[in-house]
């Protein structure tokens, strides 16, 4: 259904982007980019830029929603709509654009501050109302633009300008907690694979719903080199990648397995034990149940794999197309609002 | 004339009542109430109504906590308060009465149901005594009416269960004050039956009873005399009966539609100001989109969100809310966003009385906000005016670019009057026309004359542009944090709002034009204060008054107009905070009168405030 907005049309005709062919190019800013030498976002910055171009849609049809931290300065950099909002609040502003506009491609840039601490509330919601919006959250595991204080998803014990001793608290865990909102569309991947990383943009971006995809990304000023060993580059003992209907094999030649017992997940080496090869788990991004899914978040360095790639991929509706829809069926129901109708209706009386 | 067989000697001509029903909650008070309202409308009464629910969802019956009331002021002139003491109650309970009997004008009736003050009803009221049979309520007239046994008597015919027919006792009630002020029984028989048609049981034993109650009246001598009171004169036209949050709702409706634009009416449930959440949850076929955020500023945030969108973007909420939208608030200064607020006062600070009516988000909505924040205010007067001044709210969030913020209260969400239905093709025409895109889109190139940017939603091809909460070049919009570009943004928002006081009418005084006292009110004390002053000019008393509808900016005329006045008395339900302000822009003899209570003003106060200056 059409949206009703009033939109005048540009002099130069309709969508001139449309007609021709956009490139990277087009959706790059004048803004000077302030992040760190070596910041693990300009890796992102650059795939963004280059997938947005191939998704076909009109380069002003895009908005990039950010919050406050370093990765939420990244709609000033891409040539589209964008606004950066204020700290953790950027998916309830997504929300409101997208209830506005349904046509819109809408994405969320946050950090960990910015959406598990100070915006964990929005986050959760904007998930479970799996409103169709993609949001992007880099996980540095620091707070970069204040210099250095440990994040909600800091390591415990991690000693940082604020923690001297050790941080005292349990990190959150973001695909646990998105997962657990029911989020239609959960991915993980990581900053320096630019490989894995354009593929599971391209997968959020197809995502119909709000689309969770965290990004493993290095500070390179206060968490320098926390995600290396994980890395395209690292320890090949250390990643492990989902790939929907497949078993979860991993290490050099895929000699390395994940079984479970009692919801109790172990690795297996297939090399001295080829008969466990019929019992690895198999990655099934469209269960319904968030539970396998949870099982294989939780897999981490250094007695598992880190697990990255798409957990979970459902088709539910979204919120703004059901608002879309109870519009409409009001319309069908009632006619078209009649301003006059609805002034003149209750109990009325004339005086004259 | 309602009766035939009345006796013409006994009807006395007034021209005011206030009448008061009160029960337990499950009485149906508001309904007798307002359909009485309704019945003394179509007589051509002006009439204000209040509402006064228990705080608690569900009380014990016949316990205090538990009593529901409905007052209601009609009269052949101007009504603008729900009357200050009601001269009739109506008590079907003792907690009922014992609730509201400190508010009885003295020599007021009371009617009472008297089947139900037995010992277990008197002692949940708190009676020591019955009574009436002490002395307690020498100072009034008081009309004990076995309502109970009367109802069951008169819907024993209807086929109701017994325990379903007592429910009607509401009705024989309402008979009795249709006797009293003299109504006719007929609109309200054909009310019902639209009502209950689907169950004539329910429709006949109601009929029953209120006919009951009707006759009852006047073959029992229960009154000696009843009441007559004619047409008011109000202005020509089509009016209803809106509560101050029906007709903002309605309000919001109506500036969208005239902006067409999508609504998008995001707000988290609060105490007074949830019935506009709940009225445009009901208008889906006009493009209302209503979002219930997870909190207070997820409601503020997606409304700006969908303000960026291209929609009308507003959020409503009360005092504590209204703290919680504190920085998103701020973000639509910064990014020069249309946004607006409905603010439903209640009695703070924190979650202090919710069900109780104040006026001290004043400053908060004025200076609430790190950061030099201007913002437009503005403050319904009345009721009705709750749909003017959402629509105004619109206009100017819109035109300017601006968050505006509407500040409502308990009192007026909660009161009804008629409300003036205005024809839709003549409200203002809202549609913003963007200019083409030029090559070379600036963000923040600002209409010469409104200072407004340009509202260029995303979708709009060739104006992509990105805006934050950042301080923006003046212009480009890009991120500085330029000094003298600072500087100069700074006073761009500040003129911007100041500069409103042109596109606004100018403050306009009732009654002389100079003298010895101006009354200034903003917001609720409006009711009041009319009628005070008024009553007070007619006596020929020294004194103005002027109401302030617009509180950023101020009508430009406003200085001149106090300097015809020896004195300026600011009353308002907080401890001074419009005089504050006005002190701070106007010299003068400024003084204050508050009143914080949780109640506002009654006419009497304010005119033993004016009679203590003049
Ligand atoms: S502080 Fe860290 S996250 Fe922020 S820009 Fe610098 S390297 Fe990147």
């Amino acid at each position: 259904m059409t949206t009703g907005l009033p939109i005048t049309p540009a002099a130069d005709g309709p969508a001139a982007d449309c007609v021709r062919e956009l490139t990277r190019k087009d959706f790059q800013t004048p803004q000077e980019v302030r992040w760190c030498p070596g910041c693990g976002d300009f890796a992102i910055l650059a795939q963004v830029q280059k997938l947005l171009p191939s998704l076909g849609i009109p380069r002003s049809q895009f908005v990039f929603v950010s919050g406050i931290g370093c990765s939420s300065r990244f709609p000033y950099y891409v040539n589209t709509y964008g606004f950066h909002t204020i700290h953790g609040r950027a998916p309830a502003v997504a929300t409101g654009v997208k209830c506005a506009n349904p046509d819109l491609s809408v994405w969320v840039v946050t950090g960990d501050g910015d959406s598990l601490s100070i915006g964990t509330n929005h986050l959760i919601h904007c998930l479970r109302r799996n409103v169709d919006v993609k949001i992007l959250l880099f996980n540095n595991r620091i707070y970069g633009l204040t210099k250095g204080q440990y994040s909600p998803t800091s390591e415990f014990g991690k000693k940082t300008k604020s923690s001297p001793l050790g941080t005292i608290e349990q990190p959150i865990r973001p695909i646990q907690m998105a997962l657990a909102a029911e989020a239609t569309f959960v991915a993980r991947t990581l900053a320096s694979d630019t490989v894995h990383l354009s593929a599971t943009l391209a997968a959020a971006a197809k995502h119909r719903g709000a689309a969770f995809v965290e990004i493993l990304q290095n500070c390179r000023v206060f968490n320098d080199g926390a995600f290396d060993e994980m890395g395209s580059r690292g320890d090949v003992d250390l990643r492990i990648e989902l790939v929907h209907g497949k078993p979860l094999r991993f290490g050099v030649n895929g000699a390395k397995g994940i079984i479970q017992k009692n919801l109790e997940p172990s690795v297996v080496d297939l090399s001295s034990d080829p008969a466990s090869e019929a019992n690895l788990l198999v990655h099934d991004q469209r269960a319904s149940s968030p539970a396998l899914a949870s099982l294989l978040a939780d897999l981490e360095p250094p007695d598992f794999p880190l697990t990255i790639g798409v957990f979970r991929d459902l088709e539910r509706p979204t919120y703004d197309g059901l608002l879309q829809t109870q519009i409409a069926s009001a319309v069908a129901q009632r006619g078209q609002g009649d301003l006059r109708k609805l002034l003149n209706a209750g109990t009325t009386w004339e005086v004259d | 004339m309602s009766s035939a067989t009345k006796d013409e000697k006994d009807l006395i001509q007034v021209h005011h009542a206030t009448v008061r029903f009160a029960g337990d909650s499950g009485d149906g008070m508001q309904l007798v109430g307002s359909q009485f309202a309704d019945i003394s409308s179509l007589a051509g009464n002006a009439i204000r109504t209040l509402p006064d629910f228990p705080s608690e969802i569900r009380a014990p019956t016949g316990t205090l906590a538990g009593v529901s009331g409905f007052q209601l002021c009609f009269a052949d002139e101007d009504v603008t308060t729900p009357g200050d003491a009601p001269y009739v109650l109506v008590a079907m309970n003792p907690a009922a009465l014992k609730v509201n009997v400190r508010d009885i004008e003295p020599g007021g009736i009371i009617v009472v149901n008297e089947d139900e003050f037995n010992a277990k009803n008197l002692q949940k009221a708190g009676y020591a005594s019955n009574p009436l049979e002490d002395s307690s309520l020498s100072a009034f007239r008081v009309i004990p009416v076995a309502m109970t046994r009367l109802n069951d008597e008169a819907t024993r015919e209807s086929g109701l269960p017994k325990s379903q027919a007592a429910r009607c006792r509401n009705f024989f009630a309402l008979g009795l004050m249709l006797w009293l002020y003299d109504r006719p029984v007929q609109p309200l028989l054909e009310w019902l039956i639209k009502k209950f048609y689907k169950t004539p049981a329910v429709m006949a034993a109601n009929a029953a009873s209120l006919r009951a109650g009707y006759n009852y009246a006047n073959t029992a001598e229960l009154f000696r005399i009843h009441f007559h009171i004619a047409p008011a004169k109000l202005p020509k036209g089509r009016y209803r009966r809106l509560t101050g949050n029906e007709a903002a709702a309605l309000g919001c409706v109506a500036a969208a539609h005239r902006a067409a634009r999508p609504l998008v009416y995001a707000s988290y449930p609060i105490t007074p100001a949830s019935e506009i959440l709940h009225e445009l949850s009901n208008h889906k076929e006009f493009d209302v989109r209503v979002i219930q955020a997870e909190d207070e500023i997820a409601a503020c945030c997606a409304a700006i969100g969908a303000s960026f969108g291209g929609a009308i973007g507003i959020t409503g909420t009360s005092g504590p809310g209204l703290a919680l939208k504190t920085e998103a608030i701020g973000l639509a200064v910064m990014t020069e966003l249309p946004l607006v607020v409905i603010d439903v006062q209640r009695a703070g600070p924190s979650t202090g009385m919710p069900t109780k009516t104040e006026q001290a988000d004043l400053l908060m909505s004025l200076f609430g906000r790190p950061g030099e924040s201007p913002a437009v205010v503005l403050a319904a007067a009345t009721p009705a005016d709750c749909f003017h001044i959402a629509f105004e709210a619109v206009r100017l969030a819109t035109k300017y670019m601006t968050p505006v913020l509407v500040l409502s209260d308990s009192f007026l969400a909660n009161s009804a009057e008629p409300f003036a239905i205005p024809d839709p093709d003549e409200l203002p025409d809202l549609r913003i026309v963007l200019p083409p895109a030029a090559s070379g889109f600036a963000p923040y190139a600002r209409n010469p004359e409104t200072l407004a940017r340009p509202w260029a939603a995303p979708g709009t091809p060739g104006m992509e542009h990105r805006i934050g909460g950042l301080e923006k070049e003046d212009v480009t919009g890009m991120v500085t944090y330029d000094a003298a570009n600072h500087r100069k943004m700074v006073g761009l928002r500040q003129q911007k709002i100041a500069g409103i006081a042109n596109d606004i009418p100018p403050a306009q005084v009732h009654g002389p034009a100079s003298g010895k006292l101006l009354v200034v009110g903003w917001g609720s004390t409006h009711g009041a204060i009319a009628a005070a002053v008024r009553q007070l000019q007619a006596e020929g008393k020294p004194v103005s008054r002027v109401h302030l509808r617009y509180i950023n900016p101020l009508p430009r005329n406003l200085g001149e107009v106090f300097s015809g006045f020896e004195t300026i008395l600011v009353l308002e339900n907080n401890l001074g905070q419009l005089k504050t302000l006005l002190c701070s822009q106007f010299k003068g003899d400024i003084r204050a009168c508050n009143k914080v209570e949780g109640r506002p003003f009654l006419i009497r106060e304010v005119r033993a405030a004016i009679e203590e200056i003049i």
